[in-house]
């Protein structure tokens, strides 16, 4: 099934391994992800502000390119989906404004396109029964936590697309791969977001409060959506361990690189060398990676 | 026979020009001299970048001087220069790489992707969607897609963001140029072979030759259909 697609700049670039590995993944589950022809940056955030149109011209135009394409538009980066979803969404219910921004860019949104995660694609469309037969390399004996992040759940209202304090899709994901699945507090706590550039020092406490929790329920990897907070996690653990006594490094991952790896597909394109806690040791020894193919790279 | 003449208004003043001249040419029939804002004439070097309105129509539109024919009722500015932000680098140092492109004009993550410059480009390039490119990191894109832009700096004048398009357009064709483009091994061979000494005998034998001889030759030369 043919699904017109959205990377983002983000899986376009530094996170180029989740978007290989979304691809192949999806691919073997019989969904076809069309890139589409042409796309801009979604804008990053959803203004703040209601009456704040020109912010609302980028996910617009990408709503319009996947409106040449068909109906529906599929995303992985947690951030692409909040803005689109809720751009597509307040379009959808105010002519008014739909109409103003049409004629500044001289464009026709007829406010039709229904933006999807992965996750509810596989979910509702293939359901996690079926993944699980799917399953060539089942995970068993990998206690992994589903972190969730905020702008994949939030507002609720808005994105719908599970419970925003007791979600289940990630986890239930996990458990159709054959994961011990480790539920834990911090999973839908904020890893701390673009202070990771203003105040480093805040993210990196709430970006570790995350990952001892995780810890402390006994997970040996996280699973995100988000390369922010794939990032923010990753990045310093470092310092992490400097500052606190005992810690333990977690390889972050990306879902679709652990589908993947379950689906028995090749996970050499999938990034894990730019990874900054590199997961392929750790992949190694569970032996769900090759011993050969992982080269021992230099720290960063 | 007297040509038919047209109103316009330079800087807002009303002069009456023969209408079928270039906006640069009725600026200098109304009796100014031209000592910026002008260059090629030939529509190539972005010196004449136009700001006009017509009479009776709200609506903007943007053209180079020497390239458009005036229109009646005309109210017309001209940019010579626009001050965009320029980033100082040095090609030798730096990698074809996206991280460079944004360490080097981080602003440029800030584009809304709201169309302005495509819609003031006297080149018809697609400004936004070369932006787009420049977010997504591809230096190549935005070399191929910028190639015409001659930098008369409507672009940057117009944007919301403040971006200055064009000067993110020659970052990535000199990267491209430098790194990207695929080098041409037949040039490498023919310098090898200019060095061997391949052709210093027929050097030697054109520069003997009289002039008369060398134009005879010139002119009975084959040339491919």
């Amino acid at each position: 099934m043919r699904i017109p697609y959205f990377p983002g700049c983000t899986l376009s670039t530094k996170a180029q391994g989740c978007d290989v590995a979304t691809r192949a993944s999806s691919q073997a589950l019989g969904f076809e992800l069309e890139e589409l022809p042409e796309w801009n940056c979604c804008g990053a955030t959803f203004p703040l502000a209601t009456d704040n149109e020109l912010a609302l011209v980028g996910p617009t135009r990408v709503l319009i390119a996947a409106q040449e394409e068909g109906e529906r538009l599929v995303t992985l980066c947690s951030i692409c989906y909040n803005v689109l979803k809720r751009t597509a969404r307040f379009l959808e219910q105010n002519e008014e404004k739909r109409e103003r921004i049409n004629l500044f860019i001289e464009e026709g949104y007829t406010g039709q396109v229904q933006v999807l995660h992965l996750l509810e694609v596989l979910r509702d469309e293939l359901g996690f029964e079926a993944l699980r037969e799917r399953v060539a390399r089942r995970l068993e004996g990998l206690k992994v936590a589903p972190y969730y992040g905020c702008l994949l759940l939030r507002p609720e209202g808005e994105i719908g697309l599970d419970d925003a304090d007791e979600p289940a899709i990630l986890h239930d994901l996990l458990g159709s791969l054959g994961c011990e699945v480790v539920d834990f507090p911090h999973a839908t706590e904020c890893c701390g977001s673009y202070l990771t550039v203003s105040a480093a020092g805040a993210a990196e406490e709430m970006a570790y409060a995350i990952l001892d929790s995780a810890t402390r329920e006994g997970a040996e990897m996280l699973v995100t959506s988000c390369p922010l907070c794939q990032f923010n996690l990753d990045y310093r653990q470092d310092e992490m361990g400097k500052r606190h006594a005992g810690f333990t490094p977690l390889p972050v991952l990306y879902f679709t690189q652990l589908l993947g790896i379950a689906l028995g597909l090749d996970s050499t394109e999938y990034g894990f060398e730019e990874h900054y806690v590199d997961p392929r040791p750790f992949l190694e020894q569970k032996g769900l990676i090759a011993a050969e193919k992982s080269q021992a790279v230099p720290a960063r | 026979m007297v040509e038919n003449t047209v109103p316009i208004y330079i800087m807002g003043k009303r002069y009456v020009v023969p209408e079928s001249l270039t906006v640069m040419k009725a600026i200098e029939y109304a009796g100014y001299r031209l000592v910026r804002g002008c260059g090629c004439r030939g529509g190539f070097c972005g010196a004449c970048a136009t700001v006009y309105r017509v009479e009776g129509d709200p609506r903007l539109h943007y053209a180079l001087a020497c390239q458009e024919v005036v229109h009646p009722g005309m109210y017309l500015v001209q940019i010579p220069f626009f001050p965009a932000a320029r980033a100082t680098y040095r090609v030798e140092d730096m990698q074809a790489t996206p991280g460079a492109l944004f360490r080097t004009y981080p602003k440029l993550l800030q584009c809304l992707g709201c169309g302005a410059c495509t819609k003031v480009c006297p080149q018809d390039l697609d400004v936004k969607d070369y932006m787009a490119s420049a977010m997504k990191g591809d230096i190549a894109a935005v070399a191929r897609a910028s190639f015409d832009c001659i930098n008369c700096g409507l672009c940057a004048a117009r944007c919301p963001t403040e971006q200055a398009q064009y000067r993110i357009a020659n970052l990535c064709q000199r990267l491209y140029g430098s790194y990207l483009a695929p080098r041409s091994e037949h040039l490498k061979v023919r310098v090898l072979e200019i060095e061997a000494g391949r052709f210093d005998d027929a050097l030697k034998e054109l520069r003997e030759l009289s002039e008369k001889e060398l134009r005879r030759r010139y002119n009975e030369r084959e040339v491919e259909e």
